[in-house]
């Protein structure tokens, strides 16, 4: 599925101001192409998920996708969130097949498409666990089974790993990339952190604070998949790292 | 003497409160023997027993207790319904919210006893009056509670619910309501202690059969076995409701979501 925003722009009231979130924002990405958004806090990356995802609409401008306006949320660009937001009254397996009860699938069906993800991102004996029970990484994983448990074109991603540790943090990179390179699926992954972005993305957007503006553009040429310690990422992060001080400091 | 102590401190709780009770149960044996009070004013051990025994035996007990279970029920169902509603419409219709939300919360403050005065001018010495009051004692608790749970439904719940398609009816019956559930139990035992308590303070003035009247029964005629037997049936009862009901509801609400220290 291809996206597109054009000429976005998304203001918030605030009590007694106005807070310019995106300032005539224009990007689109193809469909099955991997995009990191990199930028410092508070410089827009979120709500361009949100408004990729429909839970937001934008102030100005356009957000399309397959060419078409994107009125509302639908189960074929998911959004996961920062802190997982999985829901705590039901386990492991209850979040998972959540979409698909809503697509009415036949249970056998439903419960063949959860042990399947559950597999996949090493949780199948987790199944009956609560939330609470769980690790950060561990929630992360669930809530990206949640996801492509209704078989998403888009994956949106907001700063899904930022609060992990650094071996669980490698872990899920290539967890993510591998799945990424079987499933053909778009994403649209959020970081402040450029090493990650160089790690995983084909291109990478980076994003300027208040107002909310896309600063420059790198294509990362690197061969997949790429590990962490590939001599080319951090001097590729240091050039991305300049694109974002040149006018952000 | 202190190594005593440290000992009895090591032994398992359940020994412990069986030590207790057992010296109480003793001491209150003993003091009845000697026979220092009369026995309206100091209830006898034999003497409570065997009026529950007879009240069993005759009847009246158990029909008391039903009657006052019915009552209890009915009352708290109502109570129930309504307040869930109430609350769910003080959550999203802010005129409702702003005007009769401030009823609710001003009304709390409120001992629901109070309201037998006009529940019997309304509705003369009968079921009805005392139905409302268990309705009024139970209801508002309920409704604050049912709003709160509602209103404080974390948005990103929402957000990703609606994001795998989820909408409408559906939204609302499997995040909304469940991610309410730990705060609606708090307002649902909340509502039940006040609908229990208000419950007997009304009975106590009434002639149909129920625990408060027994109890009643029992000081007019000087009965204080009957009146502690009675007491002793309404303490169990509570506890039993508290135990199997809301104890059960919590445990599984502090297993899901993982709060709480206790087991």
């Amino acid at each position: 599925m291809d996206l597109e925003l054009r000429g976005v722009s998304r203001d918030y009231v605030r009590p007694g101001r106005m807070v310019k979130a995106l300032d005539d924002v224009s990007l689109s990405v193809r469909s099955g192409e991997f995009i990191c958004l990199v930028g410092p806090s508070g410089c827009g990356k979120t709500t361009i998920l949100h408004l990729l995802a429909g839970l937001d609409r934008p102030t100005a401008g356009k957000v399309l996708a397959d060419g078409t306006a994107v009125t509302g949320p639908d189960p074929s660009r998911v959004l996961i969130f920062q802190d997982a937001a999985l829901f705590p009254w039901l386990n492991v397996q209850g979040n998972v097949e959540f979409g698909l009860k809503v697509k009415k699938q036949p249970r056998e069906a439903r419960e063949r498409t959860v042990a399947e993800l559950l597999e996949m991102v090493h949780l199948k004996k987790f199944a009956h666990s609560w939330i609470h029970e769980l690790s950060g990484g561990m929630k992360q994983r669930v809530a990206l089974a949640r996801a492509l448990a209704v078989d998403p074109a888009v994956l949106l991603l907001d700063e899904p790993f930022g609060a992990l540790d650094a071996i669980t943090r490698d872990l899920l990179h290539e967890e993510l990339q591998g799945l990424w390179l079987k499933a053909a699926k778009t994403v649209v992954f959020v970081t402040h952190n450029v090493r990650e972005a160089v790690l995983l993305g084909d291109r990478i957007l980076v994003m300027s604070p208040s107002p909310g503006r896309i600063l420059a553009e790198h294509t990362i040429k690197l061969p997949r998949p790429r590990y962490i310690d590939h001599p080319d990422i951090m001097p590729i992060s240091r050039q991305v790292m300049a694109s974002m001080e040149r006018r952000g400091g | 003497m202190r190594q005593f102590y440290e000992r009895l401190k090591a032994l398992p709780v359940p020994v412990q409160r069986t030590f207790f009770l057992t010296g109480l149960v003793a001491v209150w044996y003993l003091l009845g023997v000697l026979s220092i009070w009369p026995s309206y004013i100091f209830p006898t051990l034999p003497g409570v027993v065997s009026s529950i025994a007879s009240g069993i035996a005759r009847g009246t007990l158990p029909i008391a207790v039903l009657g006052s279970i019915r009552r209890l029920a009915t009352g708290y169902f109502i109570a129930l319904v309504t307040g869930v509603i109430t609350g769910f419409a003080m959550a999203h219709v802010k005129l409702f919210k702003n005007t009769f939300g401030l009823l609710v919360l001003g009304l709390q403050t409120l001992p629901s006893i109070c309201w037998l005065p006009l529940s019997i001018l309304w509705f003369g010495l009968s079921e009805k009056a005392i139905l409302f009051v268990v309705v009024m004692g139970a209801f508002l608790s309920i409704a604050q509670a049912a709003e709160d749970g509602i209103r404080n439904t974390p948005r990103v719940y929402i957000q990703a619910a609606r994001n795998l398609g989820s909408r409408g009816a559906r939204l609302y019956r499997t995040v909304i309501l469940p991610s309410a559930m730990p705060t609606m139990v708090t307002g649902m035992k909340l509502g039940w202690s006040f609908a229990w308590r208000s419950l007997m303070a009304g009975e106590l003035i009434y002639t149909l059969p129920g625990l408060g009247y027994m109890l009643t029964m029992g000081r007019e005629l000087n009965d204080m076995n009957q009146v502690v037997a009675v007491i002793l049936v309404i303490v169990f009862l509570g506890l039993t409701t508290d135990k199997l009901g809301f104890s059960v509801l919590e445990r599984s609400v502090r297993a899901r979501w993982g709060t709480g220290g206790g087991k």
